[in-house]
């Protein structure tokens, strides 16, 4: 890690670390950003920690926007810009090597065996994730009774998201969580 | 597929045959991006296959394997791959960033609004509900993942999924050291089955 104590570049190394770990997609990472930004940096709260998250749920675009609204806790708009940009830039740029490296060796058997070795995996981790946003969210067994109803209609039907987060959002709202 | 739009010919007539200008992969990526909530993968696919027709179903679903072990966010990598296959890096980068520029400057305005009025007590209670949903969405993704694992009687699977589980969520160990470990351990297992299975 740099030993330069500039936030900016702080949030750079870190998000660029974390992105080359990151298998499995942004949100198997989940637990390695709360583990970063609540327990060894101390950027933010367990709590805020879970409303990032449910923010950036609530907002359009790809899983890995929390990692703005972290670098935004940290560091404001410059924040942001710089933890979306470590978190995807980097391993975009080796996607893209990998990506013309393989075309020009067509035919290998091994990124299906690399799949299936990585698959259960990256299910540990989104557990994990699913795990220790749960333990900040589900305060009392309301909340808990919610998480698992919600889960449970997910699983059931085909109902946009959008409408569930909505109702949770009413519900904690109304004050009855 | 309807008809007026799969005449008689060969399927690789059906692929757009003139690649997109940057300005047209920059907006079709926001556009798919500011789509997408709860995950962008289902309105990128409706988009580059159905769409505007520049992969076929199978090609997308290579470049998204490709893109899912890969490291990183897979959406972003997606973008980058794919636009870089029809312009080049030039192309890549402005996948990229219609992808990313649009919803990190909504995200970054929500969280504004969250560092000012985060603790007022209305928007901190409606966010706990929010957030409570939004974990359970999560655990539906995660069965929905593991039924796979269940329907095969993957045991070694299963255990590899637990013991990362306990290790990452239980134990809270740091992310490179577990994969280290688990990395190499689930290829050699994984390589030893197929060699086993021949």
């Amino acid at each position: 890690m740099s030993g330069d104590d500039h936030p900016l570049s702080q949030l750079f190394w870190t998000f660029a670390l974390i992105s080359l770990f990151a298998v499995g997609g942004a949100v198997a990472a989940i637990p390695e950003l709360h583990r970063i930004a609540v327990d060894v940096r101390h950027w933010m709260t367990d709590k805020q920690f879970a409303d990032a998250f449910a923010l950036s749920q609530l907002s359009p675009g790809p899983n890995v926007m929390i990692v703005a609204l972290i670098g935004y806790s940290v560091a404001g708009v410059a924040g942001a810009a710089v933890a979306t940009l470590a978190m995807c830039g980097p391993t975009a740029v080796l996607a893209y090597v990998v990506s013309r490296w393989l075309s020009n060796a067509k035919g290998a058997r091994w990124p299906a065996m690399v799949q299936a070795a990585l698959v259960p995996l990256s299910i540990g981790l989104m557990a994990a994730s699913a795990w220790i946003l749960g333990q900040a969210s589900d305060q009392n067994w309301r909340a808990f009774a919610l998480t698992i109803i919600a889960a449970v209609v997910a699983s059931l039907t085909r109902l946009n998201p959008l409408w569930l987060l909505a109702a949770g959002g009413c519900l904690g709202f109304a004050g009855l969580l | 597929m309807p008809p007026e739009i799969a005449p008689a010919v060969h399927p690789a007539a059906d692929i757009a045959k003139i690649p997109p200008s940057l300005r047209t992969l920059f907006f079709a990526f926001a556009k798919m991006s500011l789509s997408g909530f709860g995950g962008v993968l289902v309105f990128a696919r409706r988009a580059i296959v159905d769409e505007h027709r520049w992969m076929t179903a199978e090609e997308f679903n290579e470049t998204f394997a490709l893109c899912h072990f890969l490291p990183g966010p897979n959406i972003v990598n997606l973008a980058m791959v794919f636009g870089a296959r029809l312009r080049g890096i030039a192309g890549g980068i402005a996948a990229f960033t219609g992808l990313l520029g649009p919803p990190m400057l909504l995200i970054t305005a929500l969280g504004a609004l969250y560092g000012h009025y985060g603790q007022a007590e209305a928007l901190r209670r409606a966010l706990e509900g929010v957030s409570c949903v939004a974990v359970g969405l999560l655990a539906s993704v995660v069965l929905r993942m593991i039924s796979p694992l269940l329907k095969k009687s993957d045991v070694v699977g299963l255990v590899v999924m637990a013991a990362v589980f306990v290790a990452i969520g239980l134990a809270r160990l740091p992310l490179q050291e577990v994969l280290l470990v688990a990395v190499p351990l689930s290829l050699a297992i994984t390589y030893a089955k197929a060699r086993w299975a021949r």
